[in-house]
């Protein structure tokens, strides 16, 4: 399993073609205290940059980007009654959904956690 | 001597420690003045009622076998009982009447009684929206009375009375643009909204159908007319604009903005939400605007009454006139008024892109703000603009040097100052600054809008505050500054003084509670 | 001037604070070219309150107030006597002169009476939970409208024909802008609505079914069937409820099966106010609150647990959620939820259930004397308080003839469905607990006359 990031502080776990996504522990704590989570519905195919989930705090709700493209085959359904997953947990039982991707070239483009955390630090 | 000690002692007891002023816990959880109130749902019962109904008609009924059968459970209370709940809840309340509130862009000024009193009277409160028009004739001209107050003030041609609130007018102007346009088979897909925008903006852009797109500010904190050059073309509708800007400043370049836009074959949507800024001093039309939504809860006095009603009529540009929504009304040549509606919308009516209420809008607003227009009368409202400028610049120059105030170097500003939390020590912010100001006695400014400002704080203090008022608001910001510049964490946990600490918001979306329910342990006892 | 404390000293001060020699100085960044050298032309100057009284008493003269005569009216408001108490309560410096309660620990006040409203509506609507308030039912019932489109992702409507034909003006407006299908047909002057042709229409491009509770006419049908069918096809029931009193006598939509149910809340400690402000009330079922438009109070608690309300789900919003919000409603109808809820207060359901069983059979009452009247027939099998007389005259006239002899009798279908010759012969005939059996018997008089 390799694990990749994107520069909008996604993370993609990738395990034969499926991708687990979810935020970073960076972005969740920019976010502050999550409140809610819309995750996509099963079946969904998304392009890369598509909006894919939406993460609300009090005070802002943020677009989740589909960081590469492919069919929404599950949801992290915890996350509806327990939001707060995604601030204890962000890059792990704080995942966001699961999908079986279309093309795995599209991983080239994202960091690798070396590069993401020079990216972040840059912030 | 005769020495008369009886009675309660008059001098305090020099024993007392010091701090035990703030007083043991009360029995009650109460402290004086400031008194916790249970919801109705726990004090009253189904079976209470404060009104008594004389008996009804002995008569069968006629309900279609739909007679209520479950509960309804709504508690009521004794007219007593009433009285002294929402009492109780009013005092737990900051308003107007009770301080300065400085709210930028929302303009708390003083309601005058007098509002109140005439749209009490009979004439206007008891009279129903579809009666014969000959029996509203009073009605119909004071709506006419108050449209050709709001033409003359804005030098704009038509207006169109029936939006209920701010952002419904917005919408009404958005309607009333895309209607032009859509006549004159231009089918223009994009609505350009500088970034310090009020949300209600992109919002109504997009609740009409349109894609919305940001036009970005310059170092001074205005339109940057050259990047808004630059977007401008044939998918662009129009713009929305807001003029004094949410920021506090006038868009000097307002009329090579209009003529930029109709150039490219554009309309120009402007939101009044700061008129107040500006009346008597200059006219809408006269900076080529098409559109303006007026908030009569803002700039002529009624009161907002805890977040609404408001009142939002929308003065139009000839180009936009015959758009405008139905119903509205005209006076005709014998002298009488007339509602044009759909019975009677003649054939120069046929453009109107239609009917956005059910009825002819905020009527009991219009005779307010009707009755506010004649005290002032058109020298008054001059003056009331020029004071509200006059005290939000006092308010500018005097904090200026404690708070950060990231436009004070491009001159003046309107009728609102704005500052920044930019220099408070780590840790601290907008949001402390806020809450310490309760303690102090005030309703804290506008906070983290517009958001173009880091950590913003919009001060508003309108024309009704004196000097001394003024005074005594700037002593009481600059010293919660201070304390925020120099890391208080009392300010942290403030409000301390408040009928209620800082409430946990997160709690309350992560698990929303909306509606009142029978805890269980009572439940399970009625069973 | 009464209103403005600064005096000729104070100014000068502040500005040589400001360093500015004149107020001038302050509006340098409008360009000289287009300011205004003076007080704006051909507009009065300042008044005293005397004169402003005398000014708005003489054009409040010039019109027939319901309360001076027998008075018929209602086709979504109605007049409803508001107890004292009502007035003094909204007129309560701390309400009346309040801001949206933006900062919770100094708004309790608005923000519990506004905790109460909700609970109040939703079990009047029979449903889950309700929002702090809309601007009026018209505007209320087209945002329950999109709020259906947004959940079922489809763009078809179904307006029952019995739905108030402003309701539909308003629709049609914004359905003209936002692509929306709207099926629907006037209404016909019969005693049976148009249910089972409502049936017939819902398929699975539908997105919602609206229907007025009581109806335009005043008919009151069951609404269970329609919201089973609605639902076999995943669209969504719509109840539209006008005149709020008729829970008191009637089933809720809720109980029926609605999804969403929208209102008009006038008749509760409103008042009649030539048309508004008035306050639209929003309730839906749990699941779709987080589609639903307009502010929401929640309850929570403070730093020492005490429990207290904050506005809360804010950000399906304007102010957050920009042009991706559920609608654009910031400013809403506070004043009037809070006029609606001390009204409510008062009642409790015992007076709410004596106000509507008054009111509906002081209807019954008339309607029977009304229908005695040779060349008038009563259309309704079922009403609340509100029914529709065909008469054998165009109506619009009648109506207009009868107040000059000081009667308000009602509103004529012709005025609302200008385009539909078939309903000229139809009047919609509002009775209250306000109306007396002497207003009736005048009522009654003057038609017999007319009709003679």
């Amino acid at each position: 399993m390799s694990r990749y990031f994107t520069d909008e502080h996604e993370w993609i776990d990738v395990e034969g073609d499926t991708a687990t996504v979810g935020i970073t522990d960076y972005a969740q704590e920019q976010l502050g205290d999550i409140v809610f989570v819309e995750t996509p519905e099963i079946g969904a195919e998304l392009s890369a940059g598509d909006d894919a989930a939406v993460v609300e705090s009090v005070k802002a709700a943020s677009d989740v980007y589909a960081p590469i493209s492919g069919t929404v085959i599950e949801a992290n359904d915890a996350l509806e009654e327990e939001p707060a997953l995604v601030n204890s947990s962000a890059e792990e039982d704080g995942w966001f959904f699961r999908l079986s991707l279309t093309d795995k070239s599209e991983l080239d483009d994202l960091m690798d956690e070396k590069a993401y955390k020079a990216f972040v630090d840059d912030l | 001597m005769n020495m008369l000690s009886e009675g309660r002692p008059t001098r305090q007891d020099e024993n007392i420690e010091a701090g035990a002023a703030a007083g043991p816990t009360t029995h009650t959880g109460n402290r004086a003045l400031i008194v916790d109130e249970p919801l109705i749902f726990e004090t009253g019962s189904p079976d209470r009622s404060g009104v008594d109904l004389p008996d009804a008609p002995d008569v069968e009924t006629c309900l279609g076998g739909l007679e209520r059968n479950q509960s309804i459970a709504i508690p009521g209370l004794s007219e007593a009982e009433t009285v002294r709940h929402y009492t109780r809840l009013s005092r737990q309340n900051y308003a107007i009447d009770v301080g300065l509130f400085p709210l930028g862009s929302c303009t708390m000024k003083h309601n005058p009684r007098l509002n109140e009193k005439m749209a009490r009277l009979k004439g206007f409160a008891d009279i129903h929206p579809l009666q014969p028009m000959e029996s509203v004739q009073g009605a119909l001209e004071t709506i006419h009375q108050l449209a050709e107050w709001l033409k003359k003030l804005t030098g704009m041609p038509a207006v169109a009375m029936s939006p209920k609130a701010g952002a419904h007018g917005e919408l009404c102007g958005i309607l009333a643009i895309r209607s032009a346009l859509e006549a004159r088979g231009d089918a223009r897909e994009v609505i350009l909204v500088p970034e310090s925008a009020h949300g209600t903006n992109p919002a109504t852009a997009a609740f009409a159908g349109y894609k919305v797109e940001d036009i970005p500010a310059n170092d001074a904190g205005r339109v940057d007319l050259d990047a808004l050059k630059a977007r401008l073309g044939p998918d662009v509708a129009g713009v929305m604009i807001t003029n004094p800007n949410t920021c506090g400043l006038f868009e000097p370049d307002m009329k090579a903005i209009s003529d930029a836009v109709h150039e490219a074959g554009g309309l120009v949507y402007c939101d009044g939400a700061n008129f107040n800024a500006i009346v008597g001093r200059v006219r809408p039309g006269d900076l080529g605007i098409d559109a303006m939504h007026i908030n009569l809860h803002k700039t002529f006095s009624t009161p907002h009454g805890g977040g609404g009603p408001g009142s939002g009529p929308v003065v139009f540009s000839e180009a936009l006139a015959p758009f405008a929504p139905l119903p509205f009304v005209e006076k005709k040549d014998d002298g009488h008024f007339y509602l044009v509606e759909e019975e009677t919308a003649e054939d120069h009516h046929e453009s109107s892109f239609g009917r956005m209420v059910a009825f002819h809008g905020q009527m009991g607003m219009f005779t307010r703000a009707l009755t506010y227009m004649l005290s002032h009368g058109a020298d008054g409202l001059k003056q009331v603009s020029e004071d509200a400028v006059l005290n939000a610049n006092y308010i500018l120059r005097s904090l200026e040097d404690t708070l950060d105030a990231p436009f004070a170097h491009s001159g003046p500003c309107m009728h609102e100052a704005l500052f920044s939390d930019k220099g408070f020590a780590e840790g601290l912010s907008t949001l402390d600054l806020a809450k310490g100001l309760i303690d102090e006695g005030y309703h804290p400014m506008t906070m983290y809008f517009p958001l173009v400002v880091h950590g913003a704080m919009l001060v508003e203090p309108t024309e009704t505050e004196s000097k001394a008022a003024i005074d005594q608001f700037i002593g009481a910001f600059r010293s919660v500054a201070e304390r925020a510049k120099a890391g208080d964490e009392a300010l942290r946990s403030a409000p301390h003084f408040a009928p209620r600490h800082r409430l946990d918001e997160t709690q309350a979306a992560r698990k929303p509670i909306l509606v009142w329910e029978e805890p269980e342990e009572l439940v399970e006892a009625a069973e | 001037m009464r209103y403005l404390p600064l005096t000729p000293q104070d100014r000068r001060n502040m500005l040589s604070t400001i360093g500015a020699s004149s107020v001038d100085d302050l509006f340098v960044d409008v360009p000289r070219e287009v300011q205004l050298d003076g007080p704006i032309h051909d507009l009065p100057m300042h008044s005293g309150e005397m004169a402003v009284e005398v000014h708005m008493k003489g054009l409040a003269k010039r019109n027939h107030a319901a309360g001076d005569m027998p008075f018929f009216l209602g086709a979504g408001a109605y007049r409803h006597h508001v107890p004292a108490s009502v007035d003094h309560i909204i007129q309560r410096g701390e309400f009346l002169t309040a801001y949206t309660p933006y900062q919770p620990e100094i708004a309790q006040g608005t923000l519990q009476t506004l905790f109460e409203f909700q609970t109040q509506v939703a079990r009047l609507f029979g449903v889950d939970v309700a929002n702090a308030s809309m601007y009026d039912g018209s505007t209320a019932c087209w945002e329950a409208i999109t709020m259906a489109r947004r959940i079922t992702k489809r763009g078809k409507a179904v307006l029952s024909s019995g739905l108030h034909p402003h309701y539909v003006s308003v629709a049609r407006t914004m359905a003209r802008f936002t692509k929306d299908q709207l099926d629907h047909q006037a209404p016909e002057l019969a005693a049976a609505t148009d249910m089972d042709d409502l049936l017939d229409r819902i398929d699975d491009d539908t997105s919602c079914v609206v229907v007025q509770y009581p109806d335009i006419l005043g008919r009151i049908s069951d609404m269970s069937a329609l919201a089973e069918k609605a639902h076999a096809h995943k669209a969504l029931l719509i109840a539209v409820v006008t005149e709020p009193v008729a829970l008191g006598a009637i089933q809720s939509p809720g109980e029926m099966g609605a999804d969403i149910v929208v209102g008009e809340g006038q008749s509760l400690g409103v008042g009649l106010q030539f048309g508004g402000p008035y306050v639209g009330l929003f309730g839906c079922k749990q699941k779709y609150v987080r589609q639903m438009p307009g502010r929401l109070c929640g309850q929570t608690v403070d730093a020492e647990g005490k429990r207290g309300f904050v506005l809360t789900l804010s950000t399906r919003e304007q102010h957050i959620r920009r042009e991706k919000a559920t609608s654009n409603i910031c400013t809403n109808s506070g004043l009037c939820a809070l006029a609606f809820t001390a009204h409510m207060t008062l009642l409790g359901e015992k007076g709410l259930r004596e106000l509507a069983m008054l009111n509906h059979k002081k209807a019954v009452a008339a309607a029977e004397k009304l229908s005695r009247i040779p060349g008038i027939s009563l259309m309704n099998t079922s009403y609340f308080n509100e029914f529709t007389l065909v008469i054998d005259k165009d109506t619009r006239p009648l109506v207009r003839k009868l107040a000059e002899q000081r009667i308000l009798a009602g509103v004529s279908l012709g005025r609302l469905y200008p385009e539909e010759s078939s309903l000229t012969h139809g009047l919609v005939v509002a009775v209250t607990e306000t109306t007396s059996d002497a207003d009736v018997d005048q009522l009654v008089a003057a038609l017999e006359g007319e009709l003679a």
